[in-house]
């Protein structure tokens, strides 16, 4: 697609081993893209038109499964439904507990989004996982952060919430290290690890394809490194493969820990 | 060890970034073997508990990647 890349460009025009240019690695130029089109400083670019793909995709799908509901789900309404009990009965009810239905939708949609826009990556015509621009998984801790957090104020307080944090029973000495950890813990480093750890994988996960496809071009001559092209297309296979159990895993660990910062936003018992 | 010796003369160039992220990747190879060589241990000892064993084992792997997959990123975001 329209990438502001010499990679792509320099692979059309020739470019394979000993033909001179060297391996054009991919890079941080293949994360930037071309905006299809702009108003004034809003460029709408191809990751922007992925995610909101995704969403349609998302909200049509549960809307089509959801239309006319039957007590004995069929066809549509069946995936919906599991989809829907996956993470009412795996996800929000063992973290959050007795209140968990209220934050079902909001986790369901958490999951479903996130795992739509990582499958972009391994979809042929899309080939981008939107995860991988910083801005998106950003945009989505922060309402994970507003979450938590008006969840937090609402049943204890600020500081109540933060006293809450650190267990009872504690000696002074190990406190003293305790208190600030778990602070800078519930304020800073829950968001940016739930962000970076989304972010990273993606990243890795796209450099890795991109990598392996251009090296299967690269390597391609009518010789022995016909063998290592041919190497590389297989590895491009077993990394699809590896890319589609991380798509799904990430967006699991993401909807998890979630629903574990609401759960420990609402636990009142003191555990 | 003359080699040795022109070696420390020349210096040593190349990516620092692959550097690092080799030095990264060894906590989290050891975390993961960890993990995932206790989840083996664990289901040894009690294969009904298999499920919950490998539930929290792909759980606790995530986030042991997550600091591998930090260090593949870092170079990139301070680099050039």
């Amino acid at each position: 697609m329209s990438t502001t890349a010499t990679a792509s460009t320099v692979l059309a025009d020739g470019c394979h081993l000993g033909s001179g240019c060297g391996f054009p690695a991919p890079g941080l130029d293949n994360f930037s893209f071309t905006p299809i089109f702009s108003i004034g400083a809003l460029h709408f670019t191809k990751p922007m038109l992925l995610a909101l793909i995704s969403s349609l995709i998302v909200c049509g799908f549960f809307y089509y499964a959801f239309r006319a509901p039957k007590l004995v789900p069929r066809g549509a309404q069946n995936v919906g439904e599991l989809g829907y009990e996956f993470v009412r009965d795996q996800v929000a009810r063992p973290m959050i507990g007795k209140e968990a239905d209220r934050y079902v939708p909001f986790l369901l949609s958490l999951f479903f989004f996130i795992w739509v826009m990582n499958l972009m990556s391994i979809i042929p015509v899309a080939s981008f996982p939107v995860m991988s621009k910083i801005g998106f998984p950003i945009s989505i801790v922060a309402m994970v952060y507003i979450a938590y957090w008006t969840l937090a104020i609402k049943r204890k307080g600020f500081f109540g919430f933060l006293r809450s944090t650190i267990p009872g029973g504690v000696p002074l000495p190990v406190l003293i290290i305790l208190v600030p950890v778990e602070w800078a813990r519930v304020l800073i480093v829950q968001p940016f690890t739930l962000a970076v750890r989304l972010f990273a994988n993606m990243f890795a996960g796209h450099m890795l394809l991109a990598t392996f496809m251009a090296a299967t071009w690269y390597l391609t001559s009518a010789s022995v490194g016909a063998l290592f092209a041919a190497g590389s297309a297989v590895m491009v296979v077993v990394l699809t493969a590896f890319e589609m159990l991380i798509q799904a895993l990430q967006a699991y660990i993401f909807v998890m820990l979630t629903a574990q910062y609401i759960g420990e936003s609402l636990a009142t018992e003191g555990h | 060890m003359s080699a040795a010796v022109d070696l420390a003369a020349t210096g040593v160039s190349g990516s620092l970034g692959a550097v690092a992220y080799g030095l990264a990747a060894i906590g989290p190879g050891i975390g993961i073997g960890l993990i995932f060589g206790h989840s083996v241990e664990a289901i040894a000892r009690q294969p009904e508990a298999r499920g919950t064993i490998m539930s929290t084992a792909w759980i606790g792997f995530a986030l042991t990647e997550a600091l591998a997959l930090i260090g593949i990123v870092m170079p990139f975001v301070f680099g050039k």
